[in-house]
């Protein structure tokens, strides 16, 4: 890959110190302490309702919280939030899908913080544009209205939003949330292929455990506003901790790629 | 990289160059600047005293030409026609322009940044708190004009400003910057100042038939005061509106993304509705209130050029400007010497119109 997407510098260190957060007088995160290294990939995995989006939130400072998240040492809560759109790329679990827009135009929308706000796209935007939706396998598409894509199609239309802001960290909050296993896989493994090739730091949510294990290669458990267990999948995922934090009976097996997580119906 | 992918891929579609730029939006606002230019001819040249276009457009440049000293041309209007054209038509038309684009423009703005195909410019009470300030200085202010400027004007300028300025302090107040509470609130500001201004009416009515005349809309008497009254305020608010189009197809993917994106959508938010409010009480201050126009040029621009707003935003100018040029040339003409409130006419050509537009494009679909 040549172009402007190669010379992009690569990932940066995430690093989440004593964060906390609450919605109105109900506390939803406590103390949560977690660093992604450069290049890595973290999924936060965790029960409904365990703060794991608020977290995602805070972290972009979408979401007022006390502590302190600092990419390669910098707060990010004193960058403007220009400077921190060239760091951070997001990408939400429902994103707001402008009506009529072609895939083009929204996935350009990503240059915005490289560009004055009033200004046109320059060439250079326009041709990291073609490069991201090249390199997602959507280009043909980029004539389409958005609302026309297929679930899989958009879902790689909004990363290609986010890899068009060339960040060196990206955030995303259930990004197979939507999609079948194969186009969840085709998904997660272009994140994959990201963070192998260019570096980029990955920080995720995700409701699938055994995904999450097979492509993270650090998963953190959030339970009730706290991070219960952090690490390697399989020292993260077993059969007492989804017990205890989910409720669930499920057997963890050891696959191929990682632990896979196995329901139990209930006897009797 | 993905070349073995790409492959192994037979839905995978060839590429798009990347530089191409689609060239149909520029044809697009060519296209409407050329027709506005044709329906200003019009609707100078059509009236109880007829002026040929060629001639309008003589005259114009001899004028210009006589400013930097050069010898006119020949086959420009005589003296009754030059007059006509100078004291009568070329305000009235340039006036129309000017209202129609400011309020097509504040209309897709404020669709824009209420996220809402319905919005129009006078939803935050720009138009009741106008409405208000008119009626009161019709019934209550003995002074018909202040300096050069009608009383009129004046009051409906500051009673848009005031409606919008109450919907905005209200809105604020209850619900930071978000689009649901300022839309509640500018309808409970709107009703209210309404509500006042049906009072004052009631109770006023010997004066009803001029109130009547104000709200229908009018650009009968258009003098070059009530254009330099407006230019200013009504010129920078659509600029700044214009400059604005880029900051609302941002907008448009929320409020969570577009921060993400590094903009800041409550300032972006604020900014836009500031300068669409100052533009319709612009608008409304010198032609009453003329509906219809900001709602439905918008999207008659959408349907011509996309659905980005720094596409839409012009494109509605070009097209609202032309458009009210003909609805009042439609209303000085059809009950000559008599005259139609453009008001009425806007929904009448309008609506039909749009209906029209939305039968076709249903079809196409």
């Amino acid at each position: 890959m040549t172009g402007p997407t190669a010379s992009r510098p690569a990932g940066a260190r995430v690093e989440i110190i004593d964060l906390g957060a609450a919605y109105g007088r109900t506390r939803v995160l406590d103390g949560i302490r977690l660093t992604v290294e450069p290049g890595g990939w973290l999924a936060v995995i965790g029960p409904n309702g365990s703060g794991k989006s608020t977290l995602l939130r805070c972290v972009l400072g979408l979401h007022g919280h006390d502590g302190l998240v600092r990419v390669d040492g910098v707060p990010t809560s004193g960058m403007p939030r220009r400077a921190r759109a060239r760091q951070v790329a997001y990408a939400p679990q429902s994103p707001v899908l402008p009506d009529a827009v072609s895939a083009r135009d929204y996935v350009a929308l990503g240059r915005t913080p490289h560009r004055a706000l009033l200004a046109a796209p320059r060439a250079v935007d326009r041709q990291v544009v073609a490069d991201v939706m090249e390199r997602l396998e959507i280009a043909g598409l980029a004539e389409r209205p958005l609302r026309t894509l297929s679930g899989g199609e958009q879902q790689r239309a909004v990363l290609a939003r986010a890899l068009a802001q060339q960040p060196r960290v990206l955030l995303l909050d259930e990004p197979t949330a939507a999609l079948d296993l194969g186009h969840a896989q085709q998904v997660l493994d272009l994140v994959d292929d990201l963070r192998r090739q260019d570096g980029l730091t990955v920080l995720s949510t995700l409701h699938d455990l055994t995904l999450a294990g097979q492509y993270a290669d650090r998963l953190a458990l959030l339970s009730g506003g706290r991070v219960a267990a952090e690490g390697a999948p399989a020292e993260v995922l077993t059969t007492a901790a989804l017990e205890a934090h989910y409720g669930a009976r499920a057997q963890v097996v050891s696959g191929p790629d990682g632990p896979a997580v196995l329901p139990v119906r209930a006897t009797g | 990289m993905t070349g073995t992918r790409d492959a192994a891929r037979p839905g995978h579609l060839p590429a798009v160059p990347p530089t191409t730029r689609s060239k149909r939006p520029a044809l697009v606002l060519g296209g409407a600047f050329v027709a506005l230019v044709a329906v200003v001819l019009t609707g100078i040249g059509i009236g109880a005293f007829p002026l040929p276009p060629g001639a309008v457009v003589v005259t114009l440049l001899n004028r210009a030409l006589d400013a930097i000293g050069v010898d006119p041309l020949p086959g420009g209007l005589g003296h009754t026609g030059e007059a006509v054209l100078l004291e009568l038509r070329l305000p009235r038309v340039i006036l129309a322009v000017l209202v129609g684009a400011a309020l097509s423009v504040s209309g897709a703005a404020f669709q824009g940044v209420f996220r809402n195909p319905l919005a129009d410019p006078y939803l935050l009470g720009a138009a009741a708190g106008a409405g208000l300030g008119a009626t009161l200085v019709i019934a209550y202010s003995p002074a018909t004009s202040l300096g050069p400027f009608g009383i009129v004007p004046l009051a409906a300028f500051a009673g848009a400003l005031v409606g919008v300025g109450c919907a905005l302090l209200l809105g604020t107040a209850a619900g930071g910057s978000q689009s649901a509470t300022l839309l509640l609130a500018g309808i409970a500001v709107a009703s209210f100042l309404a509500a006042g201004q049906t009072l004052v009416q009631q109770q006023n009515t010997e004066d009803l038939r001029e109130v009547y005349g104000w709200l229908l809309g009018q650009l009968g008497r258009s003098t070059w005061a009530d254009v330099g009254m407006v230019l200013p305020y009504l010129g920078t608010a659509v600029i700044v509106l214009l400059l604005c189009g880029r900051a609302l197809d941002v907008l448009a993917v929320g409020d969570d993304e577009a921060s993400s994106l590094g903009v800041h959508p409550g300032r972006v938010r604020l900014l836009v509705i500031l300068a669409a409010s100052l533009a319709t009480a612009s608008a409304v201050a010198v032609s009453g209130l003329i509906g219809f126009v900001g709602l439905v040029v918008p999207h008659i621009a959408r349907r011509l050029i996309g659905s980005s707003y720094h596409l839409v935003l012009p494109a509605s100018l070009l097209v609202g400007g032309a458009f009210l040029v003909l609805a009042d040339l439609v209303a000085r003409v059809v009950l000559a010497p008599a005259e139609l409130p453009i008001g009425v006419v806007t929904a009448f050509i309008g609506a039909p119109f749009f209906a029209g537009l939305l039968w076709v494009g249903a079809r196409r679909r």
